[in-house]
């Protein structure tokens, strides 16, 4: 027999995921353009606010910045989380290379998990590069190094958890026409409609409710008190029990999605 | 020790009202050839996804190496490789990248799927290419990589869907080449095609699909008895002479010939003798052509002899 190749090795799911992880990181090297949407918005966003209100709401530019920064921070990985994620996927299985892989005998899951996990190093490298710009702009991290990693750790997990959602509507739906319509649709009060540009305190009724039912705010509330030392609240538990209940319904319900025969 | 190297029967398969595969019978020893012969849409490409465990039968079964494609899927997919219609590639990465991992995916480890893919990329004339992007990649080198991806796990059975669309005459005789290697080492092929000379330069035995349904089964010469073996076209230079070549060919070959369209003449002949007096009556006819063909019958003409009723597509295209 040639095929000598072992049917059972311990923990091929995750062996195989992170192969095809690599696979997708590989494409994104040769072709960075994917890494740009998560983040030239919030930078455009990050620019425009601070010179263009910052003087007005704020008093300064720098002191607004601190405010905006921690919200446009959790904005960018809420965006590269839902950008990339359910296109990447969307578009990929179209492709003749996901039935190749799923001719291979690999996990059925294995190519969703790489999917998914590649895009988790693509939100760190959106956070890093955000950060980085921040810091040009002026903004200083207020607290210590371990709450700033904590605050990205957050905005990161919840963006991979908000990504789950769009990796299912991405493997449910055919045309990636349709994913982007959603993910706009979406992104617009998602990550706009909360405490990210002025405290709650300070929106219209109607907007300040949805704010507070708005997940996404809670996050910012949390990244904003871990990186310039405002009062916690309840902001991170939020988040953490956000995060965890979007995975816990989108992961196998994505699963579901990418297994069904198509 | 299984008899056949892969066998379904009585495969059956629908999307929505249409029925892609109506109780469709396949199989092929090992180490041999099963060209699938058939035009679009009569159900080929399904019978792979079924055999390739892409896809599920609503009824039959099929079984690859003993193994059944639904509940032992993963077993299956330990033996086979699959080379689809279109590229199955990843067109941003190189070819080697792409070879490498697959080789990864299918727990070689990282040097010997690397082993594994130089060892391809050799095979396949690739290794000049290897630091290009595949796509930069002419179509004939797209299709010897997408093999190559096929037979990196070394399958027992390899399928084949149309694996020569879209490469020109050259290009097809060297896949033919690289398909006839491969069972000489004893891999078992499924292959797909819509022509008839291909499957009788390749195949071992021939099922003939149409609307889902097998509609013939054999050898490459019986199906050739049944369908007439070889023809004569011809056109003559002169529109003219039309009839007093027609007349030349009824007399060499005892066969009133066709008029498949314009002012082409189409006769079936026994062999090539049969061609060569058949020139040498036209000659002294005076009868002067600007084609002059001898060529195995079209899938048309097949599907003709074998159902005996014109497809639509025959006048429209002829």
């Amino acid at each position: 027999m040639s095929a000598t190749v072992s049917t059972h090795r311990p923990a091929a799911l995750p062996r195989h995921g992170l192969v095809l992880a690599r696979r997708s990181l590989a494409k994104t090297l040769r072709n960075p353009g994917s890494l740009v949407n998560g983040v030239i918005t919030p930078a455009i966003f990050l620019v425009l606010f601070v010179y263009l209100f910052g003087g007005s709401v704020a008093g300064s530019t720098d002191a607004y910045l601190q405010y905006l920064f921690p919200g446009v921070m959790v904005m960018g990985a809420g965006i590269a989380g839902m950008l990339s994620s359910g296109l990447t996927i969307n578009i990929d299985m179209k492709k003749g290379v996901y039935d190749r892989f799923r001719s291979l005998p690999i996990g059925r899951s294995a190519p969703l998990l790489g999917s998914v996990l590649a895009d988790l190093v693509r939100y760190v490298i959106t956070v890093l590069i955000l950060f980085a710009i921040g810091f040009l702009m002026g903004f200083r991290v207020e607290t210590d190094a371990g709450s700033a990693i904590a605050a990205s750790a957050l905005a990161i997990g919840f963006g991979f958890a908000l990504s789950w959602v769009m990796v299912f509507l991405g493997v449910l739906m055919r045309d990636e026409n349709a994913v982007m319509a959603v993910t706009f649709i979406a992104i617009l009060p998602l990550l706009l409609g909360t405490s990210m540009a002025a405290p709650v305190e300070t929106l219209p009724d109607w907007l300040r409710s949805w704010a507070g039912i708005n997940p996404v705010t809670h996050v910012m509330d949390a990244a904003r008190a871990l990186l310039t030392g405002t009062p916690v609240g309840d902001a991170v538990t939020w988040t953490l029990a956000w995060s965890a209940g979007l995975v816990a319904v989108f992961a196998p319900l994505s699963v579901w999605a990418f297994n069904r025969e198509r | 020790m299984t008899e056949y190297a892969f066998a379904a029967r009585g495969l059956v398969k629908r999307f929505g009202k249409t029925t892609a595969l109506a109780g469709v019978d396949l199989s092929a020893r090992p180490g041999s050839v099963l060209g699938v012969l058939g035009p679009n849409g009569a159900g080929k490409t399904t019978a792979i996804r079924i055999l390739a465990t892409l896809a599920r039968p609503d009824e039959g079964t099929a079984t690859v190496g003993g193994h059944d494609v639904v509940r032992e899927a993963a077993r299956v997919r330990r033996l086979i490789g699959l080379t689809g219609q279109g590229s199955m590639l990843d067109e941003e990465l190189t070819g080697p990248a792409n070879l490498v991992l697959i080789g990864r995916l299918l727990d070689l480890g990282k040097a010997g799927a690397t082993d594994r893919a130089h060892e391809l990329l050799e095979r396949f004339e690739l290794t000049e290419a290897a630091r290009r992007p595949v796509s930069t990649y002419s179509g004939g080198m797209k299709r010897r990589l997408d093999l190559a991806a096929s037979l990196v796990g070394r399958p027992h059975v390899v399928f084949l869907d149309e694996p020569s669309v879209g490469l020109d005459p050259g290009k097809r005789e060297e896949l033919w080449r690289m398909v006839r290697e491969l069972t000489a080492e004893g891999t078992t092929v499924l292959l797909t095609t819509q022509y008839l000379e291909e499957a009788d330069a390749l195949a071992d035995a021939i099922t003939v699909i149409d609307h889902g349904r097998v509609i013939a089964d054999g050898t490459p010469a019986e199906l050739k008895r049944v369908v007439g073996g070889q023809a004569v076209s011809l056109r003559p230079t002169d529109p003219a002479l039309v009839p007093t070549a027609a007349l030349a060919m009824e007399r060499v070959t005892g066969r009133a010939p066709d008029h498949p369209g314009g002012h082409t003449l189409t006769v079936p002949v026994d062999g090539d003798d049969t061609a060569w007096e058949l020139a040498r009556a036209l000659r002294e006819a005076d009868v002067r052509v600007t084609e002059f063909s001898l060529h195995l019958p079209s899938l048309d003409e097949v599907f003709f002899a074998l159902t005996g009723a014109s497809r639509k597509t025959h006048e429209e295209t002829a």
